[in-house]
């Protein structure tokens, strides 16, 4: 593990020591794991009540068409991503790839549209490799600024909307991948309706210096926890949701990592802007005659979790493994174990019993439906 | 008498008979435990054996047998509802009684000054 004192810090690491947190290093971040809630407890409460993270580790990137037309820039980016965003609206996000030529994943991210620019939020341990990846393809027609000090909220939970309204009444009528620029308090926010744990709910980015002020105001409202990356990391698995270096790596294609919602029709075989991005002959293949293997969702049987990196059986003995556990843990919410993995297409129908090896012993699993707690998303 | 190991697991002995949990300290690190595994009634374990596994929402981590000898009683109470772990590691939330081979190997763990000492 990293030494801490070689760990950056987000904008909100005192507020993280004063609040009891503990701590330990993410991505090259000294990062609240938890507080003294308790992961189980964190879970549960951004499930019912709210939940604020702090996620200022991940990497804010703007980009600008050096002819000022937003257009160009998202055709541009369409030459890194399999996703159509040049008919994002303004004001619109939507789930990103960054694909590589072999069809595998480089990194997972969200773009927005701004009107005169795309926002983008990728994973905190792949920003810089996505910043260069961004400035090599695209700085001959487009301007990339990184953000990488700015900081970001996630405000997740039933109650996020009442608490954000509180402060600026335009966040009531955002719907689900809406980004807007909301006032919190005389702190300017580019704020977006979305998450990472299933719940409705915002990120909220903000200038470094006004995040703990934000933070800190936010948190006077009864209503909302502060929440560890251990209960994020439990409520988006719950989610169904993949995390970036488990369950989508640079060795899964989007089809394989049951991702084609990602990809619109527009940028499929027929499209008027079909393929054109890295991995488009894999890629494009494989939505035409389908992959080899699929992420699922996995319920293990018994109270026992499956973590990643468990092999899995398609018999109870004996035989070569069909495939690895990505995610797995225990689902506070599920009140069960939960968890995801690859495994042959002709084994991912619903329903279909295989085997995780579980400390020596074969344990049965149920390939299932995700998410294995429903979305309460704002449509 | 109360016996401390540097795994952080309590020893209360009575006679030739131990009862072993994890400490506060154990049980305060490893968070919520989601799932206890226990040894098999009758099972002869080595010093430093695996006895038991638990489960918190986020790992796995072993519990040690501290001292060699024969399982003789478990505490299924924790198997079905391991929150108790957490709640009262040293009373309700103990693990199993052994049965020590010698009864004297005991002199050799730490008291709870030492134990306390140990964890700062």
């Amino acid at each position: 593990m990293d030494s801490t004192a070689d760990l950056l810090k987000t904008p909100l690491h005192s507020l993280h020591l004063e609040l009891g947190a503990r701590m330990a290093g993410f991505a090259g971040y000294d990062m609240p794991i938890q507080y003294p809630m308790g992961v189980m407890k964190e879970h549960l409460h951004t499930r019912t009540e709210a939940g604020l993270f702090d996620v200022s580790h991940m990497g804010q990137i703007l980009i600008r068409a050096k002819s000022g037309d937003v257009r160009d820039a998202a055709l541009a980016l369409e030459s890194l991503t399999p996703v159509d965003v040049a008919d994002l609206k303004p004001g619109r996000q939507r789930y990103g790839l960054f694909t590589n030529a072999s069809g595998g994943l480089e990194d997972d991210f969200m773009v927005a549209n701004r009107g005169d620019h795309l926002y983008l939020v990728v994973n905190a341990a792949c920003k810089h490799a996505d910043l260069a990846r961004l400035k090599a393809a695209l700085s001959e027609s487009c301007e990339i600024e990184a953000q990488f000090g700015r900081g970001l909220l996630a405000l997740q939970g039933p109650e996020a909307e009442s608490v954000l309204s509180a402060y600026d009444p335009d966040a009531e009528d955002m719907l689900f991948m809406d980004v807007r620029d909301l006032e919190i308090a005389g702190a300017p926010a580019v704020v977006s309706r979305s998450g990472y744990t299933g719940e409705d709910g915002y990120e909220i980015s903000l200038p470094a210096e006004e995040t703990d002020r934000i933070a800190r105001l936010l948190l006077t409202d009864d209503r909302l926890a502060p929440i560890g990356l251990g209960a994020r990391d439990s409520l988006r698995l719950e989610a169904g949701l993949c995390l970036y270096g488990h369950d989508i790596d640079e060795t899964t294609s989007p089809v394989e990592a049951n991702l084609k919602w990602a990809i619109q029709k527009v940028r499929r075989t027929g499209g008027d802007r079909a393929g054109g991005f890295p991995g488009a002959d894999v890629i494009l293949g494989q939505l035409e005659g389908g992959a080899a293997r699929a992420r699922v969702g996995l319920q293990p049987s018994g109270r026992a979790p499956v973590r990643a990196g468990a092999a899995l059986f398609a018999e109870e003995t004996g035989g070569e493994s069909i495939g690895t556990v990505t995610s797995g843990g225990f689902g506070p919410s599920a009140n069960a174990p939960v968890a995801m993995g690859y495994v042959p297409s002709g084994l991912s129908a619903t329903g279909t019993k295989i085997y995780a090896d579980l400390r020596g012993k074969r344990l049965e699993m149920a390939v299932t439906a995700l998410p294995f707690v429903p979305s309460t998303y704002k449509r | 008498m109360l016996k401390f190991t540097e795994d952080h697991e309590w020893l209360k002995i009575d006679g030739d008979v131990a009862t072993v949990g994890i400490t506060e300290h154990a049980a305060e690190q490893l968070g919520d435990l989601v799932f206890v595994e226990l040894p098999e009634v009758g099972a002869k374990l080595d010093k430093g054996g695996e006895a038991s596994t638990v489960e918190s929402v986020k790992a796995a981590s072993d519990v040690y047998c501290p001292l060699a000898g024969e399982i003789i009683e478990v505490n299924q109470a924790i198997a079905d509802d391991p929150s108790l772990v957490n709640s009262d590691p040293a009373g309700a939330g103990w693990f199993f009684k052994i049965r020590l081979d010698d009864a004297g190997s005991a002199s050799t763990l730490m008291d709870e000054a030492a134990y306390k000492a140990m964890i700062g």
